[in-house]
């Protein structure tokens, strides 16, 4: 059994802030009072463990797991793939990623979503998987498309993916999304602009993996998660005794 | 110049957008997908202790209920035992101490059931009040929120919590007591979360 010890506390400068004017939807949705900083006890060092048992092995497939049988989403077939790693950069592995997208035409299975681009029949939008026991994680799916949303009048999402990522512990716990290299929307969006350092954005792009695509088949995108990392155990710490 | 740190920087957070129940919850966003959906039985059928049931509003700045939100629990049981590797003790077969849930698109209400945790051993020796451990994700949420759930019944714990003890102004203690009451023999406690505002709720940076 590992000692318990703390993660290192969360870059709340990197992170953006609760209130971002520009994503106008923060507004009234931030908290006002500032957060209340807790030492880690074992509420937040211990979080869920999944398992196996906990999914099936194709619901990584997004180009098959809502598809009839011998049909496929429309859209670019693409490979998501990476390594969830800590800030130590190391593995972290058995853990639940899920994510979530449009299908091509930038349209979400949704039943709250009305935009007018189409729901694509073998499209559910979903997927899940756990990283194996080096961190690594993949997902296969179609790239998403770009769509409006109110904001301004006129605002587009970049292509995006959006990822929950448990870890280890209840701190660990992230949500996110993922864009992609060459996006020009991205730029020019309120919710990625919510980020005050450039590099916590491009950290949030994935990069074209030629290498990584099936030749003649499917094109691949590389993007590592990097969750909270913790704090060694070489001395004394004063979190489970006197 | 000095050596370089290595650390990787973590991953920024990213709102979960409106649909989020279509990777998280996607029966609530409208189709069958999975086999098993997640999170939907925190305590499972063997858990010992009092059976409860949460159940509140998430509730923005202007007074109003917010419709698309997605709550995550994490508790002990009732012997305050939390269902990790790394945490001593057993916890009963199917026992997660994990659940999610989302507020109803129509009215905003969220609930979930399971049992009431047990104090929890906190830091330096000193014991925590039972509590439950809550993420809350949303449209217009660019960081996770975290707080925690007390129960109204624990006055006496709630004291002496090192962690209610964190927070300078008394009166804001009281917005993470949930308030017991019984309905058709139930117990049920009522946790409104009000996200900015008056009776702005406390969150944590864990």
């Amino acid at each position: 059994m590992t000692k318990p010890a703390e993660y290192y506390q969360r870059d709340r400068e990197w992170h953006p802030p609760a209130l971002a004017r520009d994503y106008k939807t923060s507004v009234a949705r931030s908290p006002s009072y500032a957060l209340i900083s807790l030492e880690q006890s074992a509420s937040e060092i211990t979080g869920p463990v999944f398992g196996h048992n906990d999914i099936d092995p194709g619901d990584n497939d997004l180009l098959t797991n809502y598809a009839q049988a011998g049909e496929s989403p429309i859209g670019e077939r693409i490979i998501v793939h990476g390594r969830v790693l800590d800030e130590n950069a190391r593995p972290v592995p058995n853990t639940l990623v899920e994510i979530w997208q449009a299908n091509a035409g930038g349209r979400y299975r949704h039943k709250k979503d009305m935009y007018l681009a189409p729901i694509d029949p073998n499209f559910g939008g979903c997927g899940r998987t756990l990283s194996d026991e080096n961190g690594y994680y993949f997902f296969r799916t179609v790239k998403p498309g770009a769509y409006p949303w109110r904001n301004w009048v006129n605002n587009w999402r970049p292509a995006h993916i959006h990822i929950s990522v448990f870890g280890s512990s209840f701190s660990q716990r992230l949500i996110t999304q993922m864009y992609f290299e060459g996006d020009p929307l991205i730029a020019k969006c309120p919710i990625v602009q919510t980020i005050p350092d450039p590099a916590a954005i491009d950290q949030l792009i994935a990069p074209l993996d030629l290498n990584a695509t099936i030749p003649l088949d499917t094109i691949a995108y590389k993007f590592d998660i990097v969750l909270r990392g913790r704090r060694s155990t070489l001395f004394e710490n004063r979190l489970e005794g006197n | 110049m000095p050596q370089k740190l290595d650390y990787l920087k973590e991953t920024a957070s990213q709102t979960a957008g409106p649909y989020v129940h279509i990777g998280l919850a996607p029966g609530a966003a409208g189709f069958d997908i999975y086999e098993r959906e997640l999170g939907w039985d925190i305590a499972g059928p063997n858990a010992g202790g009092e059976r409860i049931r949460v159940e509140g509003v998430v509730i923005d700045g202007t007074g109003s209920p917010v419709k698309d939100v997605l709550l995550e629990a994490w508790q002990a049981n009732a012997e305050g035992v939390y269902a990790h590797p790394e945490h001593p003790g057993e916890v009963e077969e199917g026992f997660r101490g994990w659940g999610r849930v989302i507020t109803d698109f129509d009215t905003g209400e969220w609930g979930f059931d399971t049992v009431k945790p047990g104090p929890v051993m906190g830091r330096i020796g000193k014991m925590m009040a039972p509590h439950i451990n809550l993420w809350i994700v949303a449209r217009g949420v660019n960081v996770g929120l975290n707080t925690r759930v007390y129960f109204s019944d624990e006055a006496e714990a709630n004291a002496a919590d090192p962690v209610m003890g964190l927070i300078e102004w008394e009166v804001r203690r009281q917005t993470l007591v949930a308030q017991r009451a019984e309905r058709d023999g139930k117990v049920v406690y009522r946790f409104d979360i009000r996200l900015q505002g008056e009776g702005e709720t406390v969150f944590f940076d864990i």
